[in-house]
């Protein structure tokens, strides 16, 4: 055997991830890049639906096939990124009887436990649903957290010797003697961690093989080599509501259609979605019309969200890929399968392979076929152990224990950060120091928010997807400066400033598609939080220096010596 | 007499003001030392709970140019619609030298010029009055400062908010160090918790023997003094004798100590609402909190109102009413899907038609929503759409009052208390 090969992947998504943590399980050397935080992308911007596969039961039982048994692998290895909700495909009266009997014997036929319920059953069970549905389809449904499963990943990759570069941008493919031989990157702040204000660089990594996992990037990276990847990226609204109006995921059991989701998620419950093809996967625009029609349309479902409060909306991009001979000109027609492109096979430009397509769902397989083809190309012969390895988190988690007393936190935080954490929580959870909470909307911790920084170097937002910290009602009103503060600990102030900065704008970001009622208020509070206690908006560690000579020095100071040449005599102004 | 379906005899008073915050208060205050029959009817706790209880009259001009060192020159300067062209200067300079007079443990009055005081984020920030807690922390006194932090205390790290001051460019060197507070407090106890422990110096354990809290306190921070010649604290320094705590540590370690102003729940914010109820409470009007006024009668003239109280509606008449109900914080001025508005007697609210309009995509940029409010004449009376005024008995004070950002400007409290003052001053005048 020759020297191990070293693989370059570009995309910190759940496929990037996926695919990264298979072949450093299976012994290769990887590189993974990423031009954001991990999640950057689509997966950091979907509706966290563990599918069953009931959704294309009828459509596409192929896809649903695959779904049905990741969801059952994923409730095993992730067991600490799943809530096991459950789901219902509810039937309204003007509904297809015909579909809903479709519906159910897809399910079936794909392996899909089902099982009707009546409308009074379904209500005992979400006693929010509108009074005249008919029935529903029970299948197992789950919630599932991108942000933390795709950590996860991360970290057992490394386990297993990666290489994970965020915030470096892959700007071009290295081409020699017609075939692609590594990547160049562009590290935002030099390579390792991120921090603010270091100089970041560029660099070659050069790779035996370069796997394009982008998603809906994917034809951009194609580009610089000259390769042509149809990429069609298809927007979808989400928008979340302050508290969990349903603990089951709620779809409409009707052939396709735009808002026709609920799925509650930690302590939200995010409504979704529409189905757009756009342009440009980064500049699309996001419209008021998309959130009304959310919260309009899922009130035929559940009554109570019309006057519910919503907390902020946020868009992601399918990265739908046909291949070029189908032509759908309808986005929601196109395939949610995956597909693998060999440029060797497809483009004579040996050296890398393009993912595209799929679901979240089923990233572990997409990564474990992507390292089949990989590991063939070297004539390695590796299992997979993805589908059998838990992932950090997920090990001999049995039992939660309540952890009140054993860490000295509140119960119901107490409860929430070892479900966060799950097998980890011994080791972050117990510090030598008190360990008190920082975000009180999610019941994020000290110790958890430590724990990330030193996973994520100096991003806050690194921190927040990690944590969920200053992702609830309050969306970082009451608790963006105690993160900041926690940082300090470790970096410069001027390093925590940029940070802190950074973060509050990415939080007022998402509430724009929110502004209304309570939601209103509460940017109002935060407004006069950050503006007017704290003077954020004209702090003059940002600003030009101030004359501070020229202000109040006090009526008269006692104790202490003081150089009276330095004292300012109240401005020169009305002494007294 | 009443009529039969009515039920139930109206409460009356001269001047009846809704709302009990700063707005509230200040009119209510100002009626009452006008002679008048007061009475102030409150819902819930005011935005003082979450306001730091500096009292800004104006740090910054709309433009953003500042900090300014004497609000009151920028004032004649500012844009029509702002509260303190209506009232105009010399009513301002009244107001705040009631609110000096109703509050005597607030300082600032000894001069027209700002004073810039430390935020417990770490920056600096222009106001007008302090109270006295926080005088020994001015920003341009240019003695060196020693900051405290409490471990468990997430709201204020000193190291960090030190090192953040300096990057301000403070005249002084300034150092932050964290102690574990005596006693056992657990790790999420509120800053009261803090603050009643230092209220009663009840005695804590440390090493085995018991001391006061306060001395306690003061024996973890000796061995961190060097030389400098000031102690700040977040502001937990006691809610009921803040005086007499700030004396006996500053006795114990030797030099002045200071409160850093905190975010909510803010002690400085809840006694300075104390404060200014017991001046009303002295004034000698009525106060009645707790209940929401929901409903009025009247077409030109408001002729009551009505509070719900345990599912019964109370009827309340006045021959003058002054609508003090903060604004977007405070909710007396709410919002939904289609447009702003001002829930107890409907008044106008202008505002962009596109809710899209309502705020800038940069998080600290001109924000419509934040000058959100009812318009009033210069008298202080709400007007409609055509700009005639909605009632004739009605004014309008505080931040349920648009034509202002408070939080941009840093004018909040001051606006709040001239608003109040000649909303209360000028009804009290009417109803004699
Ligand atoms: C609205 C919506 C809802 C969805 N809901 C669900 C759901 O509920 N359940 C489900 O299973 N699936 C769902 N999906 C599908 C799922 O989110 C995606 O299929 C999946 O997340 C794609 O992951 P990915 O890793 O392939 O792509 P991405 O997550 O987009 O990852 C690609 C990464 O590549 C990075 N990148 C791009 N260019 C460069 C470069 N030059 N250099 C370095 N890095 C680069 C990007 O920053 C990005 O992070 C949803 C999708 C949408 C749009
Ligand atoms: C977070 C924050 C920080 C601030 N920091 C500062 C600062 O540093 N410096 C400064 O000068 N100012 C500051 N302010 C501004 C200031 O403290 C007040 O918010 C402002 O003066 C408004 O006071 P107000 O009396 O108009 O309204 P509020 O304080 O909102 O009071 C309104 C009152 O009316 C009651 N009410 C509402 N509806 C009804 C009803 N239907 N019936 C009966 N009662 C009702 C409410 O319950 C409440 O008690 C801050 C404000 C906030 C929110």
């Amino acid at each position: 055997m020759g020297p191990t090969p070293h693989i370059a992947v570009i995309g910190g998504g759940s496929t990037g991830a996926g695919i990264a943590r298979d072949l450093a399980m299976r012994g290769l050397d990887v590189t993974l890049v990423e031009q954001g935080n991990l999640t950057h992308g689509t997966t950091g911007r979907m509706h966290g639906l563990l599918h069953s596969g009931g959704r294309y039961a009828v459509s596409d039982q192929a896809s649903a096939t695959e779904c049905i048994e990741e969801n059952r692998v994923l409730r095993d290895i992730a067991s600490h990124c799943v809530e096991m909700t459950g789901g219902l495909f509810v039937k309204r009266p003007e509904d297809s009887e015909e579909y809903f009997q479709k519906k159910l014997s897809g399910c079936e036929e794909c392996g899909i436990p089902a099982e009707v319920v009546s409308g009074e059953e379904a209500r005992a069970m979400e006693p929010h649903l509108a009074k005249d549905i008919d029935k529903a389809i029970s299948v197992p449904d789950g919630a599932i957290d991108p942000f933390r499963l795709v950590v996860a990943n991360a970290a057992s990759a490394q386990e297993h010797g990666a290489r994970i570069e965020t915030h470096s941008k892959v700007t071009d493919l290295l081409v020699e003697s017609g075939e692609v031989v590594g990547i160049e990157v562009e590290h935002d702040s030099g390579p390792g961690k991120r921090v603010h204000g270091t100089e970041g660089g560029t660099e070659q990594i050069r790779a035996d093989y370069v796997v394009n996992a982008t998603g809906a990037w994917a034809g951009r990276i194609g580009d610089m080599a000259g390769l042509d990847i149809e990429v069609r990226p298809s927007k979808g609204v989400m928008t979340i509501m302050n508290i969990r109006q349903v603990d089951t995921v709620i779809n409409r059991c009707r052939p396709k259609g735009d808002a026709d989701i609920v799925v509650p998620h930690e302590t939200t419950a995010i409504l979704g979605t529409t189905d757009e093809e756009v342009e440009d996967p980064e500049d699309y625009p996001e419209e008021q019309w998309e959130v009304d029609m959310m919260i309009d349309t899922l009130s035929e479902l559940i009554p109570m969200l019309d006057e519910a409060r919503t907390i902020r909306s946020f868009w992601g991009v399918r990265p739908l890929y046909e291949p070029p001979d189908v032509g759908s000109d309808d986005p929601t027609d196109i395939t949610r399968d995956f597909f693998l492109l060999d440029h060797d096979e497809r483009d004579d430009l040996p050296g890398m392979t393009s993912i595209v397509g799929g679901k979240f769902t089923t990233y572990r397989m997409m990564g474990e076929q992507i390292a089949d083809h990989v590991c063939g190309k070297f004539g390695i012969d590796a299992d997979c152990r993805t589908a059998d390895e838990p992932l950090p988190g997920s090990e001999d988690f049995s039992v939660l224990r309540d952890y009140m007393d054993e860490f000295g936190l509140r119960s119901p935080i107490g409860r929430r950060s070892v479900e966060r954490l799950g097998s980890r929580a011994d080791e972050v959870l117990k510090t030598d120091g008190p360990n008190p909470t920082v975000c009180e909307c999610e019941g994020v911790t000290r110790a958890e928010i430590q724990d990330a920084i030193e996973g994520s170097g100096s991003d806050l937002n690194a921190v927040r997807i990690r944590t969920r910290a200053s992702m609830g009602n309050c969306q970082g009103g009451f608790c963006s400066h105690r993160m900041a503060s926690e940082l300090h600990s470790e970096y410069d102030e001027p390093v925590v400033r940029e940070a802190w900065d950074e973060l509050l704008q990415e939080r007022w970001k998402g509430q724009r598609h929110a502004l209304w009622g309570e939601q209103l208020s509460q940017a109002a509070l935060n407004y006069a939080l950050h503006a007017t206690t704290q003077n954020r908006d004209q702090d003059p560690a940002d600003g030009d220096p101030v004359d501070f000579s020229a202000f109040d020095s006090g009526r008269g100071q006692t104790g202490g010596s003081v150089d009276s040449a330095d004292v300012a005599a109240d401005g020169g102004t009305n002494g007294y | 007499m009443s009529l039969p379906t009515e039920g139930q005899m109206a409460i009356e008073s001269e001047v009846l003001v809704i709302g009990g915050g700063l707005g509230g208060l200040t009119s209510a205050l100002a009626a009452a030392r006008e002679g008048a029959d007061v009475r102030l009817v409150s819902y819930k706790q005011s935005t003082l709970r979450q306001a730091s209880g500096l009292v800004d009259v104006l740090g910054y001009t709309p433009d953003g140019d500042g900090p300014l060192t004497d609000p009151y020159e920028a004032i004649p300067s500012l844009p029509a619609e702002h509260p303190y062209r209506k009232v105009g200067v010399g009513t301002v300079r009244d107001a705040m030298a009631l609110f000096d007079d109703a509050v005597p443990t607030y300082e600032g009055e000894h001069t027209d010029t700002n004073a810039l005081l430390p935020t417990h984020g770490g920056s600096i920030k222009p106001t007008a009055r302090y109270p006295a807690g926080a005088s020994a922390g001015l920003a341009s006194d240019t003695r060196d400062t020693l900051l405290v932090g409490i471990e468990e205390m997430v709201d204020f790290d000193a190291p960090h908010v030190a090192a953040h001051l300096d990057a301000t460019g403070v005249p002084f060197d300034v150092r932050g160090e964290t102690i574990r507070f005596p006693g056992d407090l657990r790790a999420d106890a509120k800053v009261t918790r803090y603050a009643k422990l230092l209220d009663t110096n009840s005695e804590v354990a440390v090493r085995g023997r018991m001391v006061p809290a306060r001395e306690a306190l003061a024996q973890r921070v000796n061995p961190l003094l060097e030389d400098e010649q000031r102690v700040g604290f977040p502001a937990i320094l006691g809610d009921d004798n803040p005086g007499a705590i700030r004396d006996s540590l500053s006795d114990h370690l030797g030099v002045d100590v200071f409160e850093v102003p905190m975010g909510p729940p803010s002690l400085p914010g809840l006694r300075l609402e104390d404060a200014l109820f017991s001046a009303l409470d002295e004034a000698g009007a009525s106060i009645e909190t707790g209940n929401p006024v929901v409903d009025f009668e009247g077409e030109d003239r408001i002729e009551k109102v009505f509070i719900e109280k345990n599912g019964a509606k109370i009827p309340n008449s006045a021959d003058q009413y002054v609508l003090a109900t903060g604004g977007f914080v405070g909710k007396g001025v709410e919002s939904d899907r289609e447009g702003v508005y001002e829930p107890v007697f409907d008044c106008h609210v202008p505002h962009a038609a596109d809710r899209y309009d309502w705020f800038d995509g940069e998080l600290f940029g001109d924000h419509e929503f934040a000058r959100y409010g009812v318009a009033t004449d210069d008298d202080l009376r709400p007007l409609d759409a055509s700009d005639d005024s909605e009632f004739e008995n009605l004014r309008a004070a505080g931040s349920v009052l648009g034509g202002y950002d408070f939080a941009a400007e840093k004018s909040g409290s001051g606006v709040s208390i001239a608003t109040g003052y000649a909303a209360g001053q000028r009804a009290a005048q009417e109803a004699r």
